[in-house]
């Protein structure tokens, strides 16, 4: 029950959400929801894991997730956009075809030990005081990438020229069009970034955070966490980050409320009954609702958030919203 | 909408493809070749993995149709493994035709097992209650759980317009959990991970059960089940072609804000139909555990919920369709369990949905081959 090991243990699992979440505000800001995140993961998770076991290098492994990930993405891309097919629906036969791909190609993986992703402290910084010890001590390499990461993506998203471009795409694909930006294009770059991003949020599960191959177990409804993460981020990459690492941390702070065998001077009923620890399992997905009831609300209050030509499809030369 | 000009691909070839929207009616054959077509070509693709990754595809085939719909007892496996899908499918219909997308059918179909079997387990009847009053009681406290389990995210999504995507399926992990603190704690079996079995008064009635009057029946594990899901099929056919509440489900399916202006409430019907949904879900649960297992346990599902939705939309949300659909997917679960590796129906799953949808689009436009 020590605060900072909490922190510390939820700044791991939120790299996880931070991943998968920002992966999937850039294909929503390009006007695509796709909600295969969880397949996507499951495959990156699984490609990752087998490619650091044959080849005995990690590095290729996330390569390997991104790769499958954002290659899986693509069939989403077709069917969304030269298809025009349903996004919801599609994105749930993404992650059916993610998830039984994975299963198919990761027989025989669970129980076998690749080389992981190296964990370092990080000079000078590791020292200061409680700052150190939770933020720069003994994390996954793929921990402090996710520190730059969220930032970038936020600069690169609301200030940079291609930022603005897709946000166009996702807002109004035929102005966007007018000015000579190719819609299709776009759209299809970013349901792949958003795929490679889930991918190396399922290789970051896997060779990393809680690294091994446990079949549906690896991802355990991340994906899907990730996706209410977005709504509740408002389409924000900084808050996607900051919602995962608050998500990550009480995560890990509800299951550590199983070990003490007192709790605030009662005796503690989890620690007596150790099946109580089922509702406490229950939390994650309690609190994902908890928070997309906070996002949504927030949302329609302020008007903002979706981008408005999330889920339509763009026709060229058909009167569009 | 405008009217487009017919884009033509210039080729050397001498002929070509001429792809326009259509603006007659789509003939009544094609949405049923179109689904048809589309489960061949997946199957052809699934052949191609696992001959890519080294088995053999026509072995598997020849296994899946022997496995299934080889014989009577077989066959009857299939029909068993269809019921539930049957009715979740139709729980996924009601919902899709409003653009209400329930994907929590998983959830839905535990919660209406576990209230089932509360019938059984606390227990609200006697010992000695005639058959007829305690699966009637079930079919009640099942279709009600999953009510329930349907009407908390159709509240939310009403009231404060929460995605329902999400909160349906954090709701499957939840009703999940839900169930396991129950069979591991309170009614576990000797330690075990499961009630014990319920009294043959829970039961529903097995053909094997008239097998000392008709001999041919002896060894067929089929249900009573399979005919709570024709009887809703047709129950969900009538509510959605027949009555008014049915056509106010499509109405704001198609055209929300048509609705709105029709005077149509659309949050009552939003919390409506996803306890319709739900309830369908939780019948299909009830069935399962009073048709099949014979008690509360774990993995009482293999993914049903989610395979309803394969099956509704591969239905085309046509409540008869479901049915046939079922069989199909229900042979696909009995032979998943017997194929390795194990994770080949789910990945045949996934590439069924993605021709379906894809296929779609030949019924929004016209592909013509032409002579130059």
């Amino acid at each position: 029950m020590d605060p900072i090991i909490i922190l510390h243990a939820g700044l791991a699992t939120g790299t996880i959400l931070l991943f998968a979440a920002i992966g999937e505000i850039f294909a929503e800001r390009a006007g695509i929801l796709n909600l295969g995140v969880e397949g996507m993961m499951l495959l990156g998770a699984m490609a990752g894991f087998s490619t650091s076991l044959s080849t005995g290098n990690p590095w290729l492994g996330l390569l390997m997730a991104m790769v499958a990930g954002g290659i899986i993405s693509l069939a989403h891309g077709l069917v969304t956009i030269h298809f025009q097919a349903d996004q919801v629906v599609s994105g749930l036969s993404l992650t059916f075809l993610g998830t039984g791909l994975a299963l198919v190609l990761g027989e025989g993986l669970t129980g076998q030990n690749p080389p992981l992703v190296p964990s370092f402290d990080i000079p000078l910084l590791s020292q200061i005081p409680i700052i150190g010890p939770i933020f720069f001590f003994d994390h996954s390499l793929l921990v402090y990438v996710g520190y730059l990461f969220a930032p970038l993506a936020w600069y690169y998203i609301h200030r940079t020229r291609p930022g603005m471009h897709l946000r166009a795409v996702g807002e109004k694909p035929e102005a966007a069009d007018t000015m000579g930006i190719n819609v299709y294009r776009l759209r299809y770059l970013y349901v792949f970034v958003g795929g490679c991003l889930a991918g190396l949020a399922g290789a970051t599960i896997s060779l990393s955070v809680s690294p091994g191959w446990y079949s549906t177990q690896t991802t355990s409804g991340q994906g899907w966490i990730a996706v209410g993460l977005v709504i509740f981020a408002q389409w924000d990459p900084l808050r996607a980050a900051l919602g995962g690492y608050l998500f990550g941390a009480l995560r890990r702070g509800i299951l550590d409320l199983q070990g003490p065998a007192t709790l605030f001077g009662l005796r503690n009923p989890l620690f007596v009954n150790s099946n109580f620890g089922f509702f406490l399992q229950m939390m994650p997905f309690i609190l994902t609702i908890v928070a997309l009831v906070i996002g949504s609300r927030a949302v329609a209050r302020k008007r903002l958030g979706a981008p408005a030509a999330l889920g339509v499809p763009y026709i060229r030369g058909e009167r569009g919203l | 909408m405008s009217t487009t000009t017919p884009t033509i691909r210039k080729r050397t070839f001498p002929y070509t493809l001429i792809v326009e929207k259509r603006v007659e009616d789509i003939p009544r054959w094609l949405p049923a070749a179109t689904s048809l077509g589309s489960v061949i070509i997946a199957f052809v693709i699934a052949g191609i993995i696992l001959k890519f990754i080294g088995g053999q595809p026509l072995v598997v085939l020849r296994f899946f149709f022997d496995a299934t719909f080889g014989s009577w007892p077989v066959f009857s496996d299939t029909l068993v493994k269809a019921t539930p899908l049957i009715m979740v499918g139709l729980a996924c219909t009601v919902a899709f035709k409003m653009k209400l997308w329930n994907i929590g059918a998983e959830g839905q179909f535990y919660i209406g097992a576990f209230a089932a079997s509360l019938v059984v387990l606390i227990p609200l009847v006697g010992p000695e209650t005639p058959r007829v009053i305690v699966i009637l009681m079930m079919i009640i406290m099942g279709m009600l759980g999953g009510a329930i389990w349907g009407f908390f995210p159709g509240y939310l999504k009403a009231r404060y317009q929460v995605n329902e995507i999400i909160t349906t399926l954090m709701l499957n992990y939840v009703a999940i959990l839900w169930n396991n603190f129950w069979i591991f704690d309170r009614w576990s079996d000797a330690g075990f991970q499961m009630t014990p079995v319920f009294e043959r008064n829970a039961w529903l009635p097995r053909l094997a059960d008239y097998a000392r009057e008709i001999s041919a029946f002896s060894g067929i594990t089929l249900h009573l089940g399979i005919l709570f899901g024709v009887i809703a099929a047709v129950a969900v056919w009538w509510i959605l072609e027949r009555s008014r509440w049915g056509y106010e489900i499509k109405l704001i399916g198609d055209n929300p804000n048509a609705a709105k202006y029709a005077g149509i409430n659309i949050t009552r019907n939003i919390v409506f139909v996803m306890m319709l949904s739900g309830g369908l879900a939780g019948l299909a649960g009830m069935a399962e555990i009073s048709g099949v297992v014979h008690r509360l346990q774990e993995r009482i599902s293999p993914g049903y919920g989610f395979t309803g939705i394969i099956v509704a939309w591969l239905a085309k949300l046509n409540p008869f369709a479901v049915i046939i659909v079922s069989i199909l997917f229900g042979a696909l679960i009995v032979a998943g369990r017997e194929i390795q590796p194990s994770g080949l129906s789910n990945l045949l799953q996934g590439i069924v949905l993605f021709m379906v949808i894809s296929s779609d689009v030949l019924l929004r436009y016209k592909i013509r081959l032409v002579r130059l």
